[in-house]
């Protein structure tokens, strides 16, 4: 249940219309991305608003497809979504007028082949999963914030795609919420091994979460730089990684890495015009 | 996979907070003084009617007061006269209405869905939506006849373009977001449009359907004093013709508290069906 990912020499553009003169103007996202995901990592990526990170993620879950380079996985290049891979977004994509568990059924319904009972015993051991089978009758108006995450969450794993793909998905709540999920998600991967590809704007989240971190400048987009994170993670319930000297450092070094890539350069547009 | 819990919900402060059962009990007092000041407001309007005709503020002639109407009421009622009427109206409003809606919405969620389709047809739907429904009555009385036909079709045309178009409304404005998360589980374009975009455009075509319930009533009533053997428009208007006013007055609160039943009515189905929105709450 677990997957490789390759990104090779990517670029992205958008047309996009400029506020002074009101033409479309070709904006380029990422310029010669490369970024490797090994099978079973659990990788972040960080970087500025703006630098392309969720362009790189629509990229995986194939809802785009790039100007030029190749996107694989497993090999296979990605040509449009797919049960292999699943996303948790930021906004709270539940269906408002399903239960939680017939949230996570939905995933099921749409991978098929499963009796009406399995999918609801599926649903259920998901739920269980993430720690909300006393919520599952619930409608998620009646969920806080982080509940409702941690259905969307049981609701990309239970089909067990090979790759989750999280897009800034704790970043609409609180802070004490957020670590909690943050720890909880650390299990699910240890205990699922599906790849995990993280993005965040929080670098303290990045190298919290992950074991390699990818940042990425912005203007045009790419990774500058993945940093090896090993941290002991085995006791992270317990002990406040976050305490440790080695967790300073890597702070300090992805922070060093974005604070010296986006202060001293001029704006740099890339922003030429479409014939 | 295992299937154990991994955090303690309650530990991690994140059970959902429990039924306010409290604030549910002041929000039931709260609306039952609601209703009891409604009910003062009625009872100030059946007060004008019934004296300002016996102070002879009004004529009592042409406006007689509320005890002889509803003295008429009753009387009608008891012979089956106000039935009758009320029953020719209720099932050319009905059928003219449910034609409209089982017309209206699918087409509305095919117009929706089909971006092009909708760009060519906005335009048109807004003209016709902007004429007038009795405008177009001398047309389909010219085309169908005197009879029920022209009358129910009205009825539907009237119907047709509010459920129309909120449908088109509702189903194109699906949350973005909701479709995306969908499209990344790979779910192909026809089990999307019944899965996420019409159950959550349900409460904007509702919206629409509502509209319609008192439009229905608004042309048939209308359609009704120009050519009717009975059904309350035909009512009102025969009465007042032949001078029976507190008869006229009859039909035009039967046409008030049908228009009311009618509009409960749907706003109870409507409720019963967005119970989910954030609203309700």
């Amino acid at each position: 249940m677990s997957a490789r990912i390759s990104l090779r020499n990517i670029r992205q553009t958008f047309l996009v219309r400029d506020d002074q003169d009101k033409r479309r103007h070709e904006f380029v996202a990422l310029d010669d991305l490369n970024l490797v995901v090994e099978p079973g990592e659990f990788l972040t990526i960080v970087g500025p608003s703006g630098c392309g990170k969720s362009t790189v993620l629509d990229l995986i879950a194939g809802l785009s497809r790039p100007v030029t380079g190749t996107v694989e996985i497993d090999g296979t290049p990605i040509t449009g979504p797919g049960l292999d891979r699943s996303v948790v977004f930021q906004q709270y994509t539940l269906l408002p007028w399903r239960t939680a568990l017939a949230n996570v059924e939905f995933a099921l319904e749409a991978r098929g082949g499963l009796s009406k009972a399995q999918r609801a015993a599926t649903a259920r051991r998901y739920l269980a999963l993430v720690g909300l089978e006393e919520s599952a009758g619930r409608l998620p108006r009646e969920l806080s914030g982080g509940m409702k995450q941690r259905v969307a969450i049981a609701r990309s794993l239970c089909y067990e795609p090979g790759v989750l793909l999280m897009d800034e998905p704790f970043g609409a709540l609180d802070a004490q919420t957020r670590e909690r999920l943050q720890e909880q998600l650390l299990d699910i991967w240890r205990r699922t091994g599906t790849t995990i590809v993280f993005i965040t704007h929080d670098i303290e989240e990045a190298v919290f979460l992950g074991q390699r971190v990818a940042v990425m400048t912005s203007r045009p987009g790419r990774v500058i730089e993945t940093i090896q994170v090993d941290l002991d993670r085995s006791r992270v319930g317990e002990t406040d990684i976050r305490a440790t000297a080695e967790f300073a450092e890597y702070r300090h070094r992805a922070w060093s890495l974005l604070r010296h890539q986006t202060v001293p350069r001029p704006v740099l547009r890339e922003v030429r015009e479409v014939a | 996979m295992r299937s154990t819990v991994i955090a303690d919900p309650a530990a991690a402060g994140l059970t959902a907070r429990p039924e306010p059962a409290a604030g549910v009990k002041a929000s039931r007092i709260r609306a039952r003084s609601r209703l009891l000041r409604g009910l003062i407001g009625i009872l100030l309007l059946a007060a004008v009617w019934e004296f300002a005709p016996l102070t002879g503020l009004v004529d009592s002639y042409f406006f007689p007061p509320l005890h002889v109407v509803l003295g008429t009421v009753w009387t009608m009622l008891a012979d089956g006269e106000l039935w009758k009427h009320v029953q020719a109206s209720l099932i050319r409003a009905g059928v003219g209405f449910t034609l409209a809606v089982a017309a209206a919405v699918p087409l509305g969620a095919v117009i929706a869905w089909y971006g092009p389709v909708r760009e060519v047809l906005t335009p048109v739907l807004e003209f016709f939506r902007n004429t007038a429904a009795l405008a177009l009555l001398p047309v389909f009385t010219l085309i169908l006849g005197i009879g029920e036909t022209s009358k129910i079709a009205i009825v539907a045309y009237a119907c047709f373009f509010p459920v129309l178009l909120s449908t088109i409304a509702g189903v194109a404005t699906v949350d973005p977001q909701l479709l995306r998360s969908a499209r990344v589980l790979g779910l192909s374009p026809v089990a999307m449009f019944a899965k996420v975009a019409f159950p959550a455009a349900v409460p904007t075509i509702f919206t629409g359907i509502r509209i319609s319930g008192s439009a229905a009533i608004l042309v048939l009533i209308a359609a009704e004093m120009i050519g009717a053997n009975a059904g309350i428009g035909f009512l009102i208007n025969y009465a007042q013709n032949n001078f029976l006013i507190p008869k006229m007055y009859a039909g035009i609160l039967a046409t008030s508290v049908l228009g009311l039943a009618i509009n409960y009515a749907l706003v109870g189905v409507e409720r019963r069906f967005s119970r989910w929105r954030e609203t309700s709450t």
